[in-house]
């Protein structure tokens, strides 16, 4: 399998405080990547840090042969060939305000593409479509449901058609249903020959969806394997987050 | 009636003092700071104050007032009677009690001394731009005349900056009256006086409208004054005596001898309403200066005020520091001071024309409090979307037009329509370099015709027809963009 995100012994710091103690993963193409771990264990400051929002102190990320070494984050137009390679969807999906469903998935090709724009809003539609959100194309975000919106937002990232797409805790602000059909709408993406790597400290989700489970604790890579070994944990940290479902559960309902 | 309440007491007890009110700003040969003791006024009108009082057997009380509200301040009691170079005007007597005249000046061009042999008379001033006090007998000339002989005349708030821009070039002549002139010229080199006056006029004591027992009393002692040769001992020491005065004297006190009682203000009291609409298209006129000057005002301050914010959140730490300076000193200090500095203080540097410096002063202003809106505005858009739009590709330029202006643009829109509506009002600040915008027209308008009633109400009414819909539109947008925001 050819590793489309090869990330290798990466710190990072953030006001004097280590968050990443020198992790190392990888994200093959056609593969679902759950990269878990409670809250504070530095799950969602690695994918800041794999897209360039954040600057890191040591180690190297490489996404599809783009590489990003520490130090200060390059400038935007250096970066360029990375925002072909990887998408990325927000945990609180980061939709434009000012824009309708359509508008924000056709935005980013028309302008930075030059894609011709009836090509763009044409080809934004069938992407609504396919994520089931074809019939909210005309709202604007803040008259869409959390599930419609979190449609919406990966509509937006898949229609750079990136390798590599990103996202930080989906299933937040879903209900059951919702977070089975997100789920098939990954391993859909997937069988595309995408690499998917999903920040989540949903253990069921990560158990049903994902190829690969990565465990995060305090700032390292604790444990990796299987969606199986959530089943039978060896690490205290992967039973600390079962642990932590087992609580939660009863509020999520 | 407060003046026979006064008298009555003068015949029972000790007189209470007769307080006078001029402006000491006015200066020198009317009334001025004492220079060996401030707190003492000194001046022929002072001189001729403490010989009214003398007469009345009171004591003088100066009562400092601007010299644009003598006449309202004199009508609401707050002095007895008011001394300060007030002219003789038919709308004055007609609105208040007026001494006889006790000063005759003549109206006289003032000019560059390069001009001297061009600019004899108004009418050689065809194109040229000519100065005086607002409110005057002289801006009225200047007015009536404009048409006639085609100069455009340029009103100032005070006596002095006339003279000065006419030395540097702003103005081609000052029309004032001799004795302002006189002054002026010894202040100012490079300036003559043309030989031939184009009008004379007179300065009276001017009381409250029913106080007329006082004002009989006054006329008395001025009369009194004109024959035993005080007035012209006290003319003679401030050197403003001259041969016509003397026979401004002689037909004053036969003129008075036939006609004690005041002539003429029957007259132009039942002319006030012709006069009020005779006005109105120069209300409309300053209306529509004050529109344009606010409208291009406010543009200049959008696009600077867009600039600044852009540069205060983009920019590099010196021009962030700048910036912020910049800010700092415009919203710290009054507008009106950067006017005067503007249009006065760098006049040896650049000779802006009035209208242009009053467009640059208030866009100047209004830019900072706009920067801020601006500012707050686009650092109110979720930095989320910001970090979105980056890992979509977007330079920073593509996130600032499409994601974050558009954003901050709706919700600075509401303060920015209420911003528009304070610079419409702010922008009567602009009379103080001689631009006559709504609120200068209007002041020149009631002084006029003697009252404020009339001019306030349809000035007020102009305004509000101007800010009203703004404030609707402000309103509407609020309401509009509130939920996207």
């Amino acid at each position: 399998m050819t590793e489309l995100l090869q990330i290798e012994g990466l710190r990072l710091s953030r006001a004097g405080r280590e968050v990443l103690k020198g992790i190392s993963l990888s994200v093959p193409r056609g593969q679902v990547a759950a990269l878990m771990g409670l809250s504070g264990s530095g799950k969602t400051t690695a994918l800041r840090a794999t897209v360039a929002l954040e600057a890191f102190d040591a180690g190297r990320i490489e996404v599809d042969g783009f590489e990003l070494s520490a130090g200060p984050v390059p400038t935007e137009s250096r970066l360029a060939p990375l925002r072909r390679k990887a998408g990325m969807v927000f945990q609180s999906h980061a939709l434009f305000e000012h824009l309708t469903a359509i508008e924000n998935v056709a935005l980013a090709p028309i302008r930075v593409l030059g894609q011709p724009e009836a090509e763009s809003r044409e080809r934004g539609s069938l992407l609504l479509d396919s994520l089931g959100v074809g019939h909210r194309a005309t709202a604007y975000p803040r008259e869409l449901s959390g599930g419609e919106a979190q449609r919406v937002a990966i509509a937006r990232a898949l229609a750079m058609d990136p390798p590599l797409l990103l996202m930080d805790e989906p299933t937040a602000s879903l209900d059951p249903a919702r977070r089975g059909s997100l789920g098939e709408t990954l391993e859909a993406l997937s069988r595309e020959g995408r690499g998917l790597l999903i920040a989540t400290h949903d253990t069921d989700f990560a158990s049903d969806f994902a190829d690969r489970v990565i465990i995060l604790a305090e700032g390292v890579v604790a444990e990796e394997g299987p969606p199986s070994l959530l089943a039978s944990p060896t690490h205290p940290a992967t039973r600390a987050l079962l642990d932590y479902r087992k609580t939660e559960r009863p509020h999520r309902t | 009636m407060f003046g026979a309440a006064a008298c009555a007491a003068a015949q029972t007890g000790p007189a209470p003092a007769l307080r006078w009110g001029g402006d000491a700003e006015g200066g020198a040969p009317f009334v001025e700071a004492d220079p060996a003791d401030p707190s003492k006024v000194r001046g022929f009108d002072v001189e001729v104050a403490e010989t009214i009082a003398r007469g009345l057997g009171r004591e003088p009380r100066f009562v400092q007032v601007a010299f644009s509200s003598i006449d309202a301040s004199v009508a609401r009691g707050d002095f007895d009677i008011g001394l300060s170079g007030v002219e003789d005007t038919p709308a004055r007597r007609a609105m208040l009690a007026a001494t006889m005249p006790y000063f005759e000046f003549r109206e006289v061009l003032a000019v560059r001394q390069a001009d001297a042999g061009n600019y004899r008379g108004l009418s050689d001033l065809l194109g040229r731009r000519v100065g005086t006090l607002g409110g005057t007998i002289a801006y009225d000339i200047l007015l009536a005349g404009r048409e006639r002989h085609g100069y455009l005349p340029v009103s100032y708030d005070d006596d002095v900056h006339p003279y000065s821009d006419l030395a540097a070039g702003r103005l081609d002549a000052v029309l004032l009256d001799h004795i302002i002139a006189a002054r002026s010229l010894k202040r100012v080199p490079g300036l003559v006086v043309e030989p031939d006056p184009v009008a004379t006029g007179h300065y009276i004591g001017v009381l409250a409208k029913e106080n007329t027992r006082l004002r009989d009393r006054v006329n008395e002692v001025l009369a009194a004054a004109m024959r035993d040769g005080t007035l012209e001992r006290i003319y003679r020491r401030w050197d403003i005596w001259d041969a016509s005065q003397a026979a401004f004297f002689q037909a004053s006190l036969s003129t008075l001898s036939r006609n004690p009682a005041d002539a003429g203000s029957l007259a132009v009291s039942s002319s006030r309403w012709a006069s009020a609409i005779r006005y109105v298209p120069s209300l409309l006129r300053a209306a529509l200066i004050t529109l344009l000057l606010s409208c291009a005002a406010m543009a200049l301050a959008v696009l600077l005020g867009i600039g600044i914010a852009a540069g205060r959140i983009y920019g590099p730490g010196a021009a962030r520091a700048l910036l912020t300076g910049y800010v700092e000193l415009v919203r710290g200090t009054p507008v009106l001071l950067q006017l005067f500095v503007l249009y006065y203080g760098l006049s040896s540097v650049v000779r802006l024309p009035a209208f242009a410096a009053a467009l640059l002063g208030l866009g100047l202003n209004y830019a900072a409090y706009e920067s801020e809106i601006y500012r707050g505005a686009l650092e109110a858009v979720s930095r989320v979307q910001l970090e979105a739009a980056r890992t979509l590709g977007f330079s920073e330029w593509l996130i600032l037009r499409l994601v974050r202006g558009p954003q901050a643009f709706r919700l600075a829109l509401a303060p920015m329509t209420n911003d528009f509506v304070a610079l419409l009002k702010d922008s009567s600040l602009v009379s103080v370099i001689t631009v006559v915008e709504l609120t200068k027209q209007t002041s020149i308008f009631a002084t006029n015709i003697g009252s404020w009633v009339l001019p306030g109400i349809l000035c007020a009414a102009i305004y509000l027809a101007m800010s009203l819909p703004l404030s609707r539109l402000a309103r509407r947008l609020e309401r509009r963009w509130s939920a996207t925001a």
